[in-house]
């Protein structure tokens, strides 16, 4: 673990360019908050700070163009129209290359690096040589803000300091002083808390100052001077001018907190490297309309407190508490099994007590899962980089929306997707969108539309990607597989199994190999990559209409509930989350469908049964094997089975282990697990043991298209 | 779950007096031998879990320590026959590319060390897996003792079960 403090700026840019992303998107979307653009400038300028203290030449460079570029817009001087916020936008990722050029090495693209710098310049003007760089630290107090007021203004101040500012050396009669620059001060000093010599503490502060100062200056340069002070005084301003402005902010402000402020701004004792700057800028912003205060609510409240308090801690520790919570769970599980099998008459005591220690286990594991968690939102961000410059480099013009971008999923997941999703938006941007000219003719918005969404789903993550371009074109998939000879001429195939053919190795739709996508890397890319976190991924498609890809991930990778039953002699756990309800067969329940086919009728429905044992090749499909249990399980398509198995044991919370690099794919299983008795079970996967059953109704397409080729 | 061990493996590899030792095991009635810094650890067999769809010389996979490792029946996997289910059953934990394998043996002879110069290349036989499977030869006590090439026996990642 380095802790060196270039490697701190680096994670810093992280955040700092994330922030960027993120007002950059607010931006685009239509939101000129003054607040937001000064976040972005924020953001920029701290880079460029740290950038410059490191000696990043090319980075500071950039970034002061950037950031000038920001400060125009921030003083009004320029307006955010949708050609500036594309050049925005490209400037901001091409920011982050040469951030990540400076911490990795290697070269950014000097081309691009000159067009952009030339796109920036032509938005400053002449005034650069009037910009002034005032230092300014991270999350510090907004700049004077750009909408300054060039009228007048009397401030009433009043200054009561804490005990704690003189212990720091700070001096009042400094303060007075820098103030009493920006224009004409009255200082009066209210000693009205003084309380007699027998009272008087030596260490206390007493004394406050009420002050009225007339200046031009806006009312942030007037707090800026108190800057350093923050926290150790109590501090009131309030203008005579601003007042009805002020009010109306106020209201809008209040409406948004839901509390019912005083006269007065809140100068809060903030935390003291947070002192939420959008606090100024709704009061002071020359138009806190309707717009602001509806679009605010939620920003605000999270805004205005500053970020959370969050502990950096290495990655390492935390896998290594993970590892040990499995191993506590695990051996939960053994205690319990041992003590099940002492022969003691009377177990109620330990069993509660166990009972209490299985909670524990239980508590201890999400908490620790829920420091793994994360909200996928810089992943999405970073996906709207991908959706741009995909259709720049395809001249078509899309646009990434994003949903549910606070849903929180294990890291790993969310490192471990940023592949494939960048394939499928690319995909989507390149086979799905189509030409802005198209898409006129079909009556469609010129910009493609592109959502991608996340959401929880009963212990599954789900995330959608869905265009709205021209869907699958089936007849020539069919015709490109045909052509690879993945599947046979006359193959029969439903909608849903020529969407799927997309997933097969080996195909590649683009007619030409595009830039982007057809370099040989397909869709089978993104479904591996989707099975090797658990997840699954499907297509639906509508021509003309558009696609969805719909991922279905495992909210975590390291614990699961599941129901541990016997197969063929051999224990094995079913995810709960599959199972819809269990039962016990009998023979009337069990009817015959064509030579080998067999429905369970559940209720007068009939579900074809799959014999778990005969699909993982333990046991030879017989015809007379014994009615045993039966687990009613949906798959992701919908379709419902019956997994025959000989016995449940028990449900209970298992420790993934995955079988990676163990073995190589086995179909039907999915991980594996450590019981109580130390043995280990297989951790099935409905969704594959159905397509493997040769029992099974339903029919998985690459299985047919497997079948197909070897006859 | 890496193991600790595979470092301190790596880092043993020092030649004592030119001499290496050798492990010496019997599979399927015939003599082999790894090197012993090859191996981690020697357990007794224990009934394993069954993989699904594995071939015959993937007998399945063993809890050892809280890590899943695979077991394989050398004598299967030099196409011999499967090796029989007795007490005298051995489980030889080797590191392959840094994670443990399980190997199953019939029994653990000895230790033995020679001179490197005393390994014999492998004559030309034909069957070709034997070739690739044994580095060389030893005679020890008359008898021919086989030195397992480990990354032939067991390439990771294992792809052949599915």
């Amino acid at each position: 673990m380095s802790g060196s403090i270039q490697d701190t700026f680096f994670e810093e840019c992280e955040e700092l360019l994330e922030a960027m992303d993120e007002g950059l998107t607010a931006v685009e979307g239509g939101d000129h908050d003054p607040e937001v653009v000064n976040a972005i400038f924020r953001a920029v300028h701290s880079i460029k700070g740290g950038a410059g203290a490191f000696g990043l030449d090319e980075l500071v460079a950039f970034a002061h163009k950037f950031e000038t570029v920001f400060d125009e817009v921030r003083s009004n001087k320029l307006q955010l129209d949708p050609k500036l916020i594309q050049l925005l936008l490209r400037s901001s990722d091409h920011l982050s290359d040469l951030v990540s050029v400076a911490r990795d090495g290697g070269s950014t693209d000097e081309e691009h690096h000159g067009v952009l710098i030339a796109g920036l310049e032509e938005y400053i003007g002449e005034e650069e040589e009037d910009l002034t760089f005032e230092p300014m630290g991270l999350g510090g107090p907004s700049m004077p803000l750009p909408i300054a007021d060039e009228s007048e203004k009397t401030y009433q101040i009043r200054f009561h300091p804490l005990k704690e500012m003189f212990g720091t050396g700070n001096e009042p009669f400094f303060l007075f002083q820098a103030l009493s620059e920006l224009g004409p001060l009255k200082v009066e000093l209210d000693e009205s808390e003084l309380p007699g010599f027998d009272s008087m503490a030596m260490d206390e502060s007493y004394l406050a100052w009420n002050m009225t100062l007339t200046t031009t200056e806006p009312k942030s340069s007037v707090e800026a001077i108190f800057e350093f002070v923050e926290g150790l005084c109590e501090l009131e301003i309030s203008s005579d001018k601003d007042g009805e402005e002020e009010a109306a902010a106020l209201a809008a402000l209040n409406a948004a907190f839901g509390s019912p402020g005083d006269s007065t701004e809140p100068e809060t004792p903030a935390p003291f490297d947070s002192p939420a700057p959008a606090e100024a800028a709704p009061v002071t912003s020359p138009e806190p309309t309707e717009k602001v205060e509806a679009a605010k609510p939620e920003s605000n409240k999270s805004e205005q407190r500053g970020p959370k308090p969050t502990l950096r801690v290495d990655l390492e520790r935390v896998d290594r508490l993970i590892n040990a919570v499995g191993e506590l769970i695990i051996n939960h599980s053994m205690l319990a099994q041992q003590i099940a099998n002492l022969d003691v008459a009377d177990l109620r005591d330990v069993e509660t007590e166990l009972e209490g220690f299985k909670n524990l286990a239980r508590d201890i594991q999400e908490g620790v899962m829920s420091i793994r968690a994360q909200p996928v939102k810089p992943l999405f961000q970073r996906m709207a980089r991908i959706v741009r410059e995909a259709s720049s480099a395809t001249q078509k013009s899309a646009k990434l929306v994003t949903e549910g971008e606070n849903t929180e999923v294990d890291k790993t997941v969310i490192e471990r997707l940023s592949d494939p999703l960048t394939h499928i938006l690319r995909n989507a941007v390149d086979h799905g969108v189509e030409k802005p000219e198209a898409r006129e003719e079909a009556g469609k918005n010129r910009v493609g539309n592109i959502r991608l969404s996340a959401s929880h789903r009963s212990g599954s993550v789900c995330i959608e990607i869905r265009d709205d371009g021209a869907g699958v074109n089936r007849p020539r998939v069919k015709q490109i597989a045909i052509e690879k000879g993945l599947i046979p001429e006359n193959a029969e195939l439903t909608d849903s199994e020529i969407d799927n053919l997309l997933f097969l190795p080996g195909f590649s739709t683009a007619k030409e190999v595009s830039n982007l996508s057809g370099r040989g890397v397909g869709m089978d890319v993104v479904k591996n990559a989707v099975s090797a976190l658990g997840g699954r991924i499907n297509i639906s498609s509508t021509p003309g209409k558009g696609s969805t890809f719909t991922i279905i991930l495992p909210l975590t990778l390291a614990v699961m509930d599941g129901m541990v039953v016997s197969v063929a002699d051999q224990t094995m756990v079913v995810p709960i989350t599959s199972i819809i309800e269990t039962m016990r067969g009998s023979d009337e329940m069990i009817n015959s469908l064509g030579a080998d086919g067999t429905l369970l009728s559940i209720r007068g429905n009939f579900v074809p049964i799959c014999d778990v044992a005969g699909a993982l090749g333990l046991r030879k499909p017989d015809g007379d094997q014994p009615p045993g249990v039966y687990l009613l399980v949906e798959t992701e398509t919908g379709q419902r089975s019956a997994l025959a198995v000989d016995d449940i044991h028990d449900q209970r919370q298992v420790v993934i282990k995955s079988l990676d690099g163990v073995c190589g794919n086995i179909p039907g299983v999915a991980a594996a697990t450590i019981l109580g008795d130390g043995k280990i079970a297989m951790i099935l996967d409905p969704e594959s043991i159905i397509a493997a059953s040769p029992n099974s109704a339903t029919f998985d397409t690459e299985r047919r298209m497997s079948n197909a080729i070897a006859s | 779950m890496q193991s600790q061990a595979e470092v301190k493996i790596g880092d043993q590899e020092v030649k004592h007096a030119q001499q290496s030792e050798f492990v010496s095991f019997t599979v399927a009635g015939q003599a082999f031998c790894l090197k012993i810094t090859q191996i981690r650890e020697i357990r007794r067999w224990s009934p394993v879990t069954i993989l699904p769809h594995a071939p015959v010389d993937v007998l399945g996979v063993m809890n050892l320590r809280g890590a899943v490792i695979p077991i394989y029946d050398l004598s299967a996997r030099f196409g011999l026959q499967q090796t029989e289910a007795s007490e005298r059953n051995v489980v030889i934990v080797v590191a392959v590319a840094g994670k443990p394998v399980g190997l199953l043996a019939e029994s653990v002879s000895e230790i033995i060390s020679i001179n490197p110069e005393d390994i014999q290349d492998t004559p030309q036989v034909d069957s070709r897996h034997t070739m690739e499977y044994i580095q060389g030869i030893i005679s020890h006590d008359d008898t021919m003792v086989r030195i397992i090439n480990l990354d032939a026996v067991i390439s990771v990642p294992e792809q052949g079960l599915s």
